[in-house]
């Protein structure tokens, strides 16, 4: 009796399929959709249409400044988020004394409990003329101008996501092998070489990990840009806005859409291969 | 023993009452309000509930009105003490939905089976309700209150489609320029002056709204052409003017209270209603029209062609209409009612307002936005444009 095996195949169908389902309805079905709707036509008042065109897609270039912007300082505000992040992960991880461990890690989750629309908008008042501007005043730095820049932009991606950069950091140099630091010590090395060739490599997995989570979702940011940018600074983002609620035209907007996921695509498929071919190497090099 | 079976409730009944009109007032969302009051439940069970709850029904005079109502409106667009008094008299329980857009409620309505009985659409809309069939004609006989002579023509007019009425004028407001006197040393009186303040004086803290309507009809205006052009040789213009200006923006944004209060923006594009509050508040941030012409709207009240309780909805509009009525509305939300009846009985400081009441000559230059115009891809184009030049 094969019973034993195909019960077996069963159980893991079974097990299985609730999340195939669920991430069939909701991942695989809406991303068709928007597929489907990025090769029709606006109806005359606003909306979808069918229809099979490459129209859409032939107006991508009207958007064009949109995507630079959002290429330009996703990238700059990843880099920007790691280097604030990884010093307080470091400290977090390797420097707090332990009974204060948990308290401070909380401290870095706390702003999550309130919602992150009023938390940018606080920011309008620190950098808005009376904020910063003013104390700048104080000790004779005239003219300054903050808010509604994309310097202003930059403070705010770097505040808002420096959370989800300094978890998977502080996770990596939290599981750190002490006694290859004490080694390196016995063995001669200074603090900083020690950091470097020992702390530093062995945080990649985590780096990698906080800067992807982190870029991706700046791809698709568009309440920074609007509320500190004062809708001067325009991403991807607050195109597809526009494009859905107030111009309703959906299928340019759903070509806008696609086009993101692909480019995010192919950037993320290349980061992976890259993050695996360093930390191959690296398992090379300590082999040896 | 002195505890009480209410120290085991989640919460008070003055409360659970407080708590209900900052939802219906749309203050509050439906999932705050449901958990805060620890109902959890469907509102459909809550719609069931209150009518029992709030009133014991009574007889009606204009016949059977049944004991359910559902109204679309706009947050914060009415008094809840008239809904309150409305279920009080009749024995009908308010629904109140509120929405952000035209463009949402349009969705609504076409999505089929929304079960509303009065809404709340603007002057742009009614051509696409009467084509696409959504909207019933009203029978202005049953709407006693309703007077037509007491209302300037301009402002119940949109709702007029091939002779038939389909609205009745629930308000009405205009776009001009709020500026800061302090700030400025010399006052604008039109859109030309906007653009040339703001690329002068005014440079970084001028606003634009992110609204293609009002922002690419201002750069229309300063150039003498029409509000509502849809012309592609007078659009080329009005983008030059915006992204000549964009530069010397503060901010493309629609919210401009914050940044006119700081002082951080001395002029802005503004809706009167926006105008008013920051007047009310700092009398030195002033109003104005433009010589060259501008936006006047204004929202009626209406019935969607499936509506399910047709008396009920008739008897609403109609105590909605009454002059005492319309003026604990006005008195909540601050928009002109546009009824000779109601300002008559407005205190004067309100009924002399030049925010709220400007004067004739100013109005005649204005153009309501036209469905077309709202449409229009080439104007979303512009708009993405000049955002993101």
């Amino acid at each position: 009796m094969a019973t034993e095996a195909s019960k077996g195949r069963w159980l893991t169908a079974g097990l299985l399929a609730p999340s195939s389902i669920w991430f069939l309805i909701m991942l695989v079905m809406p991303l068709v959709v928007v597929a489907i709707f990025s090769f029709g036509e606006r109806a005359p008042a606003g909306g979808y249409t069918a229809s099979f065109t490459f129209e859409q897609y032939a107006n991508l270039p009207a958007r064009l400044k949109a995507f630079q912007n959002t290429l330009t300082l996703a990238p700059l505000g990843t880099v920007l988020t790691l280097l604030v992040a990884y010093p307080l992960a470091y400290y977090l991880a390797v420097k707090a004394p332990s009974r204060w461990k948990l308290a401070l890690l909380v401290l870095v989750i706390v702003p999550f409990w309130t919602s992150l629309l009023i938390r940018t908008y606080a920011w309008i008042f620190i950098l808005g003329g009376r904020g910063i501007p003013t104390l700048l005043e104080f000790i004779g730095i005239e003219g300054v101008r903050l808010i509604n820049t994309p310097t202003a932009v930059v403070i705010g991606i770097v505040y808002i996501y420096l959370p989800l950069m300094v978890f998977p950091i502080f996770v990596s140099l939290e599981k750190l092998d002490k006694r290859l630091l004490e080694a390196s010590n016995d063995l001669g090395g200074s603090p900083f070489r020690t950091f470097l060739q020992i702390t530093l490599p062995l945080s990649i997995p985590g780096m990698a990990t906080g800067c992807m989570l982190v870029f991706i979702l700046l791809m698709g940011e568009f309440l920074i840009p609007a509320i500190l940018g004062g809708g001067k600074v325009f991403f991807i983002g607050n195109a597809l806005v526009d494009l859905f609620l107030q111009s309703r035209n959906w299928p340019f907007g759903a070509a806008v859409a696609t086009t993101l996921v692909i480019i995010m695509l192919v950037i993320v498929s290349i980061y992976m291969r890259l993050m695996m071919r360093v930390s191959a190497h690296r398992e090379d090099v300590s082999i040896m | 023993m002195s505890k009480s079976y209410k120290d085991d409730l989640p919460i008070t009944a003055k409360k659970f009452m407080e708590e209900f009109r900052r939802y219906q007032n749309g203050s509050v969302s439906r999932r705050h309000f449901l958990g805060v009051t620890g109902l959890g439940t469907a509102m459909a069970v809550l719609g069931g509930a209150v009518p029992g709850a709030l009133s014991s029904r009574k007889a009606h005079a204009a016949g059977d009105l049944g004991d359910r109502l559902v109204f679309s409106t706009w947050p914060n667009y009415f008094d809840p003490a008239n809904i309150e008094k409305f279920t009080k008299d009749t024995g009908v329980a308010i629904q109140i939905n509120t929405f952000g857009s035209n463009e949402e409620m349009l969705a609504k309505l076409q999505a089929g089976a929304t079960g509303w009985d009065v809404f709340v659409p603007t002057n742009y809309t009614f051509e696409t309700y009467v084509g696409e069939d959504l909207i019933q004609p009203l029978d202005l006989s049953r709407l006693p209150n309703h007077d037509p002579n007491s209302q300037e023509a301009i402002f119940a007019g949109p709702a007029t489609v091939n002779g038939k009425i389909y609205g009745v004028l629930k308000n009405w407001g205009h776009t001009g320029i709020s500026y800061n006197t302090d700030k400025l040393s010399k006052a604008p009186t039109s859109w030309k002056d906007f653009f040339d303040i703001t690329m002068g004086e005014g440079s970084g803290h001028t606003i634009v709204h992110d609204y293609q309507l009002t922002t690419i009809g201002a750069a229309l205006c300063a150039h003498g052409f029409s509000f509502n052009s849809n012309d592609p040789a007078e659009l080329a213009q009005a983008e030059k003017t915006l992204i000549d200006a964009k530069p010397h923006l503060f901010a493309i944004s629609s919210d401009i209270q914050p940044s006119m209060r700081s002082g951080d923006a001395w002029m802005t594009i503004a809706w009167n209603g926006d105008a008013l509050q920051l007047n009310k508040d700092m009398p030195e941030i002033a109003y104005t029209l433009g010589t060259d012409g501008g936006e006047i709207w204004s929202d009626f009240y209406a019935i969607p062609k499936e509506a399910p309780h047709l008396n009920a909805a008739y008897a609403f509009i109609d105590f909605m209409l009454d002059p005492q009525v319309q003026v604990g509305e006005f008195n909540v939300h601050g928009y002109a009612i546009g009824d000779a009846r109601v300002d008559a009985l407005l205190p004067s400081d309100v009924s002399e307002n030049p925010i709220l009441f400007p004067a004739k000559e100013l109005m005649s230059g204005l153009e309501f936005g036209a469905a077309s115009t709202l449409t229009n891809p080439d104007r979303a184009e512009l708009l993405a444009r000049f955002k993101s030049a």
